[in-house]
Parts: C-alpha cells; structure tokens; sequence
C-alpha cells in the first residue's frame, strides 16, 4: 500500500484537508487557553456543542451551524461568568458544560433515527462523514480564525499574559476573552469531523504543552505548536484509515507522542545544560549575566 | 475647584473612599498631583497606599468622593493609555515561554489597534519604543531572552520596562525596589530620575524611602488607611520615618495584596540620600 492510495478516495481528501485545518488552527487558540491555564475549556465547548449537534439532527438542520450557534453562545457566557468573578463561577461552568452533554444525548433520542450511538463519530471523529459542504464551511471559517488570531495576537498576548496588567492600562480585557472563547468554540465545531468534540481539547493544548518544552519564546512555541497540530491531525488520519480506528483517537495519541519525545528531550538538554554549572536556580536554564536579584 | 492656572492636576483624590467590594481600605483622602512632580506614597505594609494607586488604575473602587485622572473622571477609560503601571510583583514568568521582548511590548498596546499594527511603519515604531524601554533598565541585551531565565531583579526590570515602552505621562510603580539588590536600585533610582527630568509625573509606592531619595520630591505618608503627612521630603526625613515604620502591620487586614513584601525594610539607611 502506498500512502498516496489514501488520496485516491474523495472522503479521504476532505477528511485530510479537514484535519489540515484544525490542526493548523486548534494549537494557535489553544496556546493562549494554555496562557490562562483554561486548558480545560475547550473541552467544556465541545459538551456544549454536542447538544447542538443533537438540536441539528432532531430539526434537520446542519449540525455543524447548530454546533457552531451552541458553542459560541456557552462560550460569551462562559467568559462573561468568569468576568463576574463570583466564587461560584466554577459550579456554573459545571452546570453550563454537564447541560451541554445531558442535553446532546436526550436530543438525539427524541429525534426520530436517533441515537445516542449516533452522538459517537461527533465525540471521536469518522473520517468518512466529512461532507463538502463541510470542508467548505471549515475552511471559511479557519481563514476567519486565522485572520482574527494575527490580528488579534498581541492582545490576547497582554491579557493572556498578565490580565490585571492589561486592565489598568485599559485594555479592553473583556472584549478580548469573550473573543478569545469564540475562537475557542469556532475551533470546537471545526473538529467535530476528525478530531471529535471529546477530543478537540487535547488538540488544542497537547501541541503546545509539548511545543514549549523546547521554545524559549512565544513565538516559537506558537510555530512549533502549530507543526506538530498539523503534522499530528494529518498522521492521525492517515492511522485512522490503515488501522480503522476514530480519526479523534489516533490524531492525539499522536500528540502524546510528541509530548513525551519533547520532555524526554528536555530533560537530556537539562541535565547537559547543568553538568558545567550546579549553582543554577532550578529555572529552565540559567541565567547569562550574573544578578543577584532578590537578595537584600 | 482647586485648579488653579492651565493645567489640571494629572492625579487629583477628593474626598476618596477605596476599597474592594463591601470592604474600604482607604478613608477621606484629598491629594493631588501635579504634572512633572515625582511623588512618593509611604507607609508601612497594608497602611492602603498602594490601594490608593490600585484606584487610579480601576482595580479598586472608589467608594466615596471622586477621583480625576488628566482633569476627568478615572472612569474614562481613554486617558488610562497615557499611564504607566508597574505592579507589585516579583516575576512575570508564564506557563507559556516568552521573551523579554515579547512582554515588554504588551506596553504599547494601549497606544495602537489591531488595524493600526497592520502598518509596517506602526510596528517599527513599537520595536523602537520596547528598544528603548529596554535600554533604560539596562536590559537591552536581554531582549530575546525567555524571561523564565532571568533572576528575579531583572524579571522586576522587565516589568519597568513593559510600563515605559508605553512612554507614559504619569508612571505609577507599586514597590519597584523590593527585593531587589543595590545595584539594581541604583539603576532604577537613575532611570526615573531621567524620566523625572523630561516631565514624567512620577508616583511611587514604597515603604523605603532611601533607594529613591534622591528622585522623589514629595512624600504623602498613608497610615492605617489615611494620609496622615504630606510634605516636602526634606520636611519627612527630617521627622524621621520611624514613627510610621515602627508601625507594625499584622493586625490590619485591609484586603491589599503583599505577595512576599519583605516586612522589616522601612527604615532608612543612612548610605543613601537623606
């Protein structure tokens, strides 16, 4: 079998192209959800966008517009919840993302060829449900993704980085989180045919977990993120088609991989880095110029 | 109205209440600030000096009375762009590596727009500006580094840096000496006595005078949530520090942050200015 066989079938080619683009888009989101430690985040909008998926198949409509409806309307309320500061923000996260999936899998009961066995290529991805009509709603909205994101990136730099920094100075802190959480249900729905709306999360974050093992700047852990998010969804689909399993699975168990290559490799550079030097603070590396900061 | 001549004041407390939420943490306060003054807030740890310039900045509420910030209400979000805020912290490391560069430039952000950073010119100048607010910390040839490898005086230099790269008006800076070592104070000391000569207002919280005494010209002592001296520095050194330095501060709990404020550094050390 040659690789380029997988090429031959049309749902092959979209499903690749499909993969392509959440691979390219979900670690670029993902890397500013890893800033605020919301890492979990996305996977709450991926519960949330299950039930729009089930309003679709229970009304006929597309279930990537009713996903999309879904997990962009959780993800302004979300934001606008944690704004609120309220201690009990986190129990209506729960209440908001545990809604989501309940609701998705009653849905889908109601409707009259459904099931919840129905929910399953959503939740893990199905390489052979990708439609055209699909891709072409996915690569419209990853060129609207993507634009956002460049234009964007400072800002969700600054307040990702540091928030009460960003408001003093009169950032619009707000208006940025609640963009940052549509990027974040936009990347979502963008995964519910190859990656699966249970999955889409570690997309998001495994890439850059692994990626800034070894980058020392922003930059270059948003580039490596995004090679190995794009290189991950394209491998994983390929295994899903030789190994016949969910495109969701094999794409991040991939990203593992890499993970767990890029911590084993930094643990080799640190101990290399450490031999010369014992004095070291325990930082990542240590630093050029000597400044006794901290001592009085 | 108190102005009087051209200019308003740039920071002006009148009749101020600050607090958080249901809490106050400082009481009846009436200040101004003048453009160009270079102004230290003084006062042993939770006296609520550094609530009062949490307030300038919106992160504490005024309660009572009115604040004006650049002759209008600080509610106006507008004029914040033209203030610099250097936070009470020790690190700026992330979970996600960054370069010094990378945070230093978060500080031109409220002087541009998404759109306006689509010009090549616009984004030139930025690079310009984190250039030069690198250079005046001394930190120029750090730029590229990952700040997770700086020590904690140069990450409290970045941090300086982030609030001059946006050339501000007025700097507020909330301890920018604790804990860091001489020679770093000593740069910083030189820094702001520069920015104070090109007509920076400057407002500094600190509960140790002598690293800074020979930039600050005004002292405003705040005790147990009240301005209890304004004067001249030369008037407050005279008196001695002392009387607000014995003051010992684990009975107030005012609800203003401390992370890891040395507790016993408000005495002053004669080496310095005076």
């Amino acid at each position: 079998m040659s690789a380029v066989e997988i090429l031959d079938y049309d749902f092959m080619r979209r499903a690749l192209l499909a993969a392509a683009l959440v691979g390219l888009a979900a670690p670029v989101v993902g890397v500013f959800l890893v800033q605020r430690r919301l890492s979990l985040i996305g996977d709450g909008l991926g519960h949330v966008a299950l039930a729009g998926v089930a309003t679709g198949v229970l009304t006929g409509a597309a279930p990537v517009w009713t996903a999309l409806v879904a997990a962009v309307a959780a993800a302004v309320l979300v934001e606008l919840v944690r704004w609120g500061g309220r201690t009990s923000g986190d129990v209506v996260l729960a209440v908001i993302f545990y809604g989501g999936i309940a609701g998705g899998v009653v849905l889908i009961s109601l409707a009259p060829s459904g099931s919840p066995a129905n929910l399953t290529a959503y939740l893990f991805g199905a390489i052979t449900t990708t439609s055209a009509a699909d891709v072409r709603v996915f690569a419209a909205l990853a060129v609207l993704l993507l634009a956002a994101l460049v234009l964007l990136r400072p800002w969700l730099f600054a307040v990702s980085n540091d928030e009460e920094y960003a408001r003093a100075v009169g950032l619009p802190a707000l208006a940025v989180n609640v963009a940052l959480a549509v990027m974040t249900a936009v990347t979502v729905v963008l995964s519910m045919r190859t990656v699966g709306l249970l999955l889409v999360s570690a997309l998001m974050i495994v890439p850059n977990a692994a990626a800034q093992q070894l980058a020392g700047s922003f930059r270059a852990t948003v580039l490596a993120a995004v090679g190995i998010g794009l290189v991950c969804s394209l491998a994983g689909v390929g295994a899903s088609y030789y190994a016949d399993v969910p495109s969701g699975g094999s794409i991040v168990l991939a990203t593992i991989t890499v993970f767990l290559v890029a911590v084993a490799l930094r643990a080799v550079l640190d101990r290399r880095h450490r031999l010369p030097r014992s004095g070291s603070r325990g930082g990542p590396a240590p630093a050029a110029t000597p400044d006794p900061g901290g001592v009085r | 109205m108190l102005v009087t001549g051209g200019e308003p004041p740039v920071l002006a407390y009148r009749g101020c209440d600050v607090g958080y939420g249901e809490v106050t943490v400082v009481r009846d306060v009436d200040l101004e600030v003048r453009a160009g003054e270079a102004v230290a807030l003084l006062g042993a740890n939770g006296s609520g000096k550094t609530t009062l310039v949490r307030a300038a900045l919106r992160l504490a509420a005024v309660q009572r009375g009115s604040l004006e910030l650049f002759g209008t209400s600080v509610d106006r979000a507008r004029d914040r762009a033209r203030v610099g805020y250097v936070p009470q912290r020790h690190t700026v490391a992330t979970s996600v590596p960054a370069t010094v560069a990378e945070v230093v430039a978060c500080g031109r952000l409220a002087r541009t727009s998404p759109l306006r950073r689509l010009s090549p010119s616009a984004r030139r100048a930025d690079a310009a500006a984190v250039h030069r607010a690198l250079d005046a910390v001394g930190l120029a040839g750090r730029a590229r580094s990952s700040v997770g490898e700086l020590s904690g005086g140069q990450q409290r230099r970045v941090l300086i840096a982030r609030a001059l790269a946006a050339e501000p008006e007025l700097l507020l800076l909330d301890e920018p000496t604790a804990g860091v070592d001489a020679a770093s104070q000593q740069a910083l000391a030189s820094t702001l006595a520069a920015l104070s000569a090109t007509g920076t207002t400057l407002v500094v919280v600190t509960h140790e005078l002598a690293p800074l005494a020979g930039v600050v010209e005004r002292a405003v002592v705040v005790r147990d949530g009240r301005v209890v001296q304004d004067a001249p520095i030369a008037a407050v050194t005279a008196a001695g520090y002392d009387e607000v330095g014995h003051h010992h501060d684990d009975d107030h709990h005012d609800g203003e942050p401390h992370p890891g404020e040395p507790h016993d550094a408000w005495l002053p050390r004669p080496a310095v200015g005076g």
